[in-house]
């Protein structure tokens, strides 16, 4: 057995996002707990309603408790899973399996920061271990600088390739109002930017905003008499291979190389039914490494994959349509927000909507590279 | 009785570069642990050869005149890898798939370096 999943039986019944870019004033969990308000007006579900809570928040060791208090419920389950940023993907898989199993009948998955208006830099109380933190990597910029060097020693990844993915979700960015990074962006201007840790520079790295994010999961037989079209949740599978990436087999290949599979094969899917993918840049090597990962293209070729403009406005494999990390937004774990603009691809109303698209898969990293999670996301024609 | 952790620092303080090898062979384990990884195994305290290949690297930027210093990841001969950083060389001459030897620095807090092994041509 393993990785039995009830594949369609769950489903969004609501999704948010509140606060993206700047909201000054806020703390964490009064952006998370807007963003759940919003998440369940969106799925008309009364707030006493909800009886299981999945949280992570930057700054806060018992979130779930806190959320649970800041709502004024008594839930049945709260989970505060931190796999880094793709904590909120392994609740969706907890959610799932409990909803389905009857333990829950309503899951709401939360995350808010500010880490923007609290300073600009990454709130994270995540350092190097006792092994890495005498030689003063940066953490986590220098572990994706290292997986980043060795990919181009190993494939002849180019700085250009680099270049490409930021260039990509700036175009997509664009024309997403919500997104935070708007304008021109060359691959000139992203391969000269500052160097930060070789071979990453300062329009590799994916931005420092604000933003919080909510959805509410329910089994599908009553989201589907809600106010909002069928997202049913297809697939879901979560994979953690490390802590530090120092200790990766090889650096060139992350745990997605499980997850997405797994999660696929729950589906029932293959990597060319998949419409559009929305997953975690928070280097633009995490773009390269996904792709290929997940099966979109081969191991080695994500680099000129990417250069070809396939990612981008118009290519043939839609990547992070909302502008992703590197240009929508990044409050510190994205995750949340790859699932959301997932959702509102299956519903169709995303800003930069892909006509006729029936699958979004959506994918979230944590750690240093060290914990991978991939969700399947449908439309009611996929169940 | 101390945990493999503090019992490799022991070591270090000794100037002794420790690593792990399962008991009846097999590739050696770094950071120190209780048992293989993966297996179980009992694992036994062999000294590190100190000989190893560069696998990955970078150059972290600092405000000058202060130059930018090299954090790199270390296969050892053994089997294991670890973070490092090696001595004496420059963006231009620290390299993927370079020979690099172990030595231990500092005094109350050693520390492993590397420095360059000296390439025979020919």
């Amino acid at each position: 057995m393993g990785d039995t999943f009830p594949r369609g039986r769950v489903s969004v019944a609501g999704a948010s996002t509140f606060g993206v870019g700047e909201m000054p004033g806020h703390s964490t969990i009064e952006m998370a707990g807007k963003a759940v308000q919003l998440a369940l007006a969106d799925a008309a579900i009364n707030l006493s309603e909800v009886d299981g809570l999945f949280i992570a928040l930057p700054d806060d060791l018992f979130a779930g408790l806190s959320l649970a208090q800041y709502l004024g419920l008594h839930p049945r389950f709260t989970d505060n899973n931190r796999a880094g940023g793709a904590s909120f993907m392994s609740h969706l898989v907890t959610a799932c399996m409990m909803l389905d199993a009857g333990y829950l009948d309503c899951a709401v998955i939360a995350y808010g920061a500010n880490q923007r208006s609290s300073g600009g830099k990454l709130s994270t109380p995540a350092r190097p271990d006792r092994w890495d933190a005498p030689y003063n990597p940066m953490y986590p910029l220098s572990f994706y600088a290292l997986a980043a060097a060795r990919h181009m020693h190993q494939y002849g990844t180019t700085r250009e390739d680099l270049a490409s993915v930021a260039v990509a979700a700036r175009l997509w960015a664009n024309t997403n109002p919500e997104a935070f990074a708007k304008g021109p962006l060359s691959i000139e201007d992203v391969a000269t930017s500052r160097l930060i840790s070789s071979p990453i520079r300062a329009r590799d790295c994916c931005l420092v905003t604000d933003g919080a994010a909510a959805l509410v999961l329910t089994r599908s037989d009553r989201a589907k008499d809600g106010p909002q079209p069928l997202v049913p949740v297809l697939g879901a599978a979560a994979a953690t291979w490390y802590n530090s990436v120092t200790q990766a087999e090889d650096i060139t290949v992350t745990a997605a190389a499980e997850s997405g599979p797994r999660a696929m094969a729950m589906a029932g899917l293959t990597p060319d039914q998949i419409d559009t993918v929305q997953l975690y840049d928070a280097f633009t090597i995490n773009t390269i490494l996904f792709l290929e990962d997940l099966g979109f293209c081969p191991k080695g070729e994500g680099g000129k994959f990417v250069a070809s403009g396939a990612i981008a406005p118009g290519g043939s494999l839609p990547v992070n349509t909302n502008g992703g990390g590197l240009s929508c937004c990044h409050p510190g774990m994205y995750g949340m927000f790859a699932m959301v603009e997932g959702v509102r691809q299956m519903r169709g109303e995303a800003a930069n909507q892909i006509a006729g698209a029936k699958t979004a898969l959506a994918h979230g990293n944590g750690g240093t590279l060290s914990a991978q999670a991939t969700v399947i996301f449908g439309n009611a024609e996929t169940v | 009785m101390n945990g493999p952790a503090a019992e490799w620092d022991a070591a270090l303080a000794e100037r002794r570069f420790l690593i792990q090898q399962p008991v009846g062979g097999g590739k050696a384990v770094f950071p120190p642990r209780a048992f293989a990884p993966g297996t179980g195994a009992g694992l036994e305290w062999v000294e590190a050869s100190g000989n190893g290949t560069i696998y990955s690297a970078t150059w972290i930027q600092r405000k000058p005149p202060e130059p930018p210093y090299n954090v790199v990841l270390v296969d050892l001969a053994e089997g294991a890898r670890l973070m490092g950083r090696v001595e004496g060389v420059t963006p231009e001459t620290l390299s993927i798939g370079m020979a690099v030897k172990a030595r231990i620095i500092g005094g109350e807090t050693p520390m492993i370096v590397f420095d360059p092994v000296e390439q025979a041509h020919g």
